[in-house]
């Protein structure tokens, strides 16, 4: 996993509520391989008409966005299925980080599996970095996790909170499931305890 | 003072780190869409530490239609969901995973089939590789669902990382009206509570009106947890758990399940213990609900009319709900039951068990079917059970297509979809836009009120329905 320590560049304000997984890659997409065609599948309901021309009014398709690496966007993002692909599609378009009030659960997970860095702000600052980006297009803002800190267009920064254990496996991009290998022995004791308390789960 | 959570969750722990817990899972179901899992298995030359605690289906991209199924996989006409349905084959005997597949009598949705099998057992961790997964709680354990690297981890470690989340008390008291099903009262539920609700916690349901459900009912209740943004649902078990497990395939069996019986009477949650969050429905005020936007919070009674917009104090919800009813092509203030569909699905890991195939046979008994309705079975096993009571020929006989096992147009994944502007009367669990295909449209309801609207052409009550029959 690429590892995440500070990002800054542009952020786009995708200012609606409740973009759901099927929205971020609809579903027909699901079965295509991880690779760089997930970049044209983000969005691509919104983004593109049937015929696979694009939709100029869709903010992802303008300029500076097709060059955005952040993005802010309204409360429930990433809300309903499982589906990693929604993640796969902001990675692939060069998205590595979305600040929202509140995530899907699952696909926040799915997130920081991926090195999407997950921002939760409360909702007044999330609204405020939202108005700035609507008023200057193109703003920047700079995302710090080892400081676990947002810097506005206006230089204001707001803090967030993350789990250490996640922010230490972004930062050092650390492989999630060599880590837990380490923990060989324990699941070794766990599974030998369990047989011996709940036979019935191993017949 | 524990709760039933805390039991299934402290006896999971395998260790801790900081905030998070490396947790042990007892199960993992898996399905076609498990794709990215394997790529990644294969890539990096990973083994899967305990094949026999994982279990695949394929219901998402295996077809419903009767004929395409009496053929074998390589008559799928589409290539690229033939190649899904192929690579869940290759990649499990590959690595010695049991398969639930094509032309095996127990194939069937993951959270249909599974439960039927016997897999979904009180105390246990199980993970699934979809976000219905939280289906199982109703057996009183931990289920949810994980995207494609947790799977890969599970795969590999049989344990995942958890933050441990909030717990979440939802009452439920009283009798169910005439025509209130499971699905009107957790409708009801995340009306009341919003998509993201129950985010960070997991949720138990409690009260007479869940103590009263069978398995069945109780599953659709918590197959819809993930809509209010829960970690999971559960139920804590008891009588009715344990007779629907009782001889089940993977239930234990003679001394096994007297012990097994001795360990779950344990798992309720303790009546001292406290929640971090409670909530109390009255279900006798519920009346069959259906959806009229674009997720699953925006549902109403039948009885109301679609909300207006201008009438909404708060400015976020007032531009979402004229999105909303831009979408679904719907106008302020209409009533409900003027809104006409276009199709009718009863099916999906939310409806497509023996009772939702009954309650809906005894609409479809009543009239002839005006628009395309399909009954999609959620597994073999329904399928079989519901030909021997005849069920397949009443609805045959009203004009609706009785189909194969699968997830079909609720996921809208195998080639079933709906077309761009149609509008569809649904018992699945998203109505999401697109969701059953792009520029469909969506409404959730329960299978006697699906059954109604195929009789109708529209939305109806399916309480006056059947009072004027």
């Amino acid at each position: 996993m690429q590892p995440f320590t500070i990002l800054s560049g542009i952020a786009v304000p995708l200012d609606e509520a409740n973009l759901d997984t099927n929205q971020l890659c609809p579903t027909r997409f699901n079965k295509v391989p991880k690779g760089p065609r997930f970049a044209q599948i983000l969005l691509h309901d919104r983004r593109f008409n049937a015929d696979g021309s694009e939709k100029p009014d869709y903010i992802l398709n303008q300029e500076p966005y097709r060059h955005a690496v952040i993005a802010v966007a309204g409360r429930n993002f990433g809300v309903g299925s499982s589906r990693e692909t929604a993640v796969f599609g902001l990675i692939s378009f060069g998205i590595r980080c979305v600040i929202a009030t509140n995530f899907g659960d699952i696909f926040f997970s799915n997130s920081l599996k991926n090195g999407l860095l997950p921002v939760r702000l409360p909702a007044a600052t999330v609204e405020t970095l939202m108005q700035q980006l609507l008023d200057q297009r193109g703003a920047r803002l700079t995302v710090d996790l080892p400081n676990q800190a947002v810097t506005g267009p206006d230089g204001k920064i707001h803090r967030f909170e993350i789990e250490p254990l996640s922010k230490r496996r972004l930062v050092r991009g650390l492989d999630e499931i060599a880590h837990t290998q380490e923990y060989g022995d324990a699941i070794r004791r766990f599974e030998d305890d369990q047989k011996k308390a709940f036979p019935w789960l191993y017949s | 003072m524990r709760t039933l959570f805390d039991k299934v969750w402290d006896n999971h722990t395998v260790a801790q780190e900081e905030d998070e817990t490396l947790l042990y899972v007892d199960r993992c179901l898996i399905h076609e869409g498990s794709r990215h899992t394997f790529d990644t298995l294969h890539e990096q030359g990973l083994s899967v530490a305990h094949p026999d605690k994982i279990f695949a289906f394929s219901d998402h991209y295996i077809p419903t239609d009767p004929q395409a199924r009496a053929r074998d996989v390589a008559g799928i006409p589409d290539p690229e969901i033939r190649n899904m349905v192929e690579l869940l084959i290759r990649n499990t005997d590959e690595y010695k995973i049991s398969r639930f597949g094509w032309g095996d009598d127990r194939q069937g949705i993951l959270h249909v089939a599974g439960p039927e099998l016997g897999l979904s057992q009180p105390g246990i961790v199980l993970v699934g590789a979809d976000s219905h997964t939280s289906t199982h709680g109703a057996f009183g354990n931990l289920s949810f669902g994980i995207g494609a690297s947790e799977t890969t981890h599970v795969l590999a470690t049989q344990t995942i990382w958890q933050r441990r989340p909030g717990t979440f008390h939802i009452r439920i008291e009283g009798p169910l009206g005439f025509g209130v099903t499971a699905k009107d009262i957790i409708l009801a539920v995340i009306a009341k509570i919003g998509i993201g609700g129950a985010a960070g916690h997991a949720i138990e349901y409690a009260g007479s009106t869940i103590k009263r459900m069978t398995m069945n009912e109780r599953m659709t209740i918590c197959n819809m947890s993930i809509e209010a943004g829960a970690r999971g649902g559960m139920i804590a078990p008891d009588d009715t758990t344990y007779e629907f497990l009782a001889n089940r395939p993977f239930a234990p069996k003679g001394r096994a399940w007297d012990e097994a019986l001795k360990f779950w009477r344990t798992l309720p949650s303790d009546t001292e213990a406290k929640f971090d969050k409670e909530v109390d429905i009255d279900a006798a005020r519920v009346v069959p609900m259906v959806t009229w936007g674009t997720n699953p919070e925006q549902a109403l009674p039948i009885t109301e009319r679609v909300p207006d917009p201008e009438q909404e104090q708060n400015a976020e919800r007032r531009t979402e709900y004229s999105k909303a009813l831009s979408y679904m092509g719907l106008h302020p203030g209409m009533p409900l039951t003027d809104i006409a569909v276009d199709r009718v699905f009863i099916g999906s890991c939310t409806n497509s068990r023996i009772e939702d195939i009954r309650a809906a046979a005894v609409v479809a008994k009543l009239g002839r079917a005006v628009v395309p309705a399909w009954v999609v079975p959620g597994s073999e096993s329904v399928k079989r059970q519901a030909e021997a009571e005849g069920l397949d020929r009443i609805f045959t006989e009203a004009g609706f297509e009785w189909r194969a096992a699968g997830c079909s147009l609720c996921t809208a994944l195998n080639g079933d979809q709906l077309k761009p502007g149609e509008r569809c009367g649904s018992t699945s669990n998203r109505n999401f836009q697109g969701r059953q295909g792009p520029g469909g449209r969506t409404h959730l309801m329960s299978p006697a009120m699906a059954a109604a609207a195929a009789l109708c052409g529209r939305l109806v009550d399916v309480r006056e329905f059947a009072a004027r029959k």
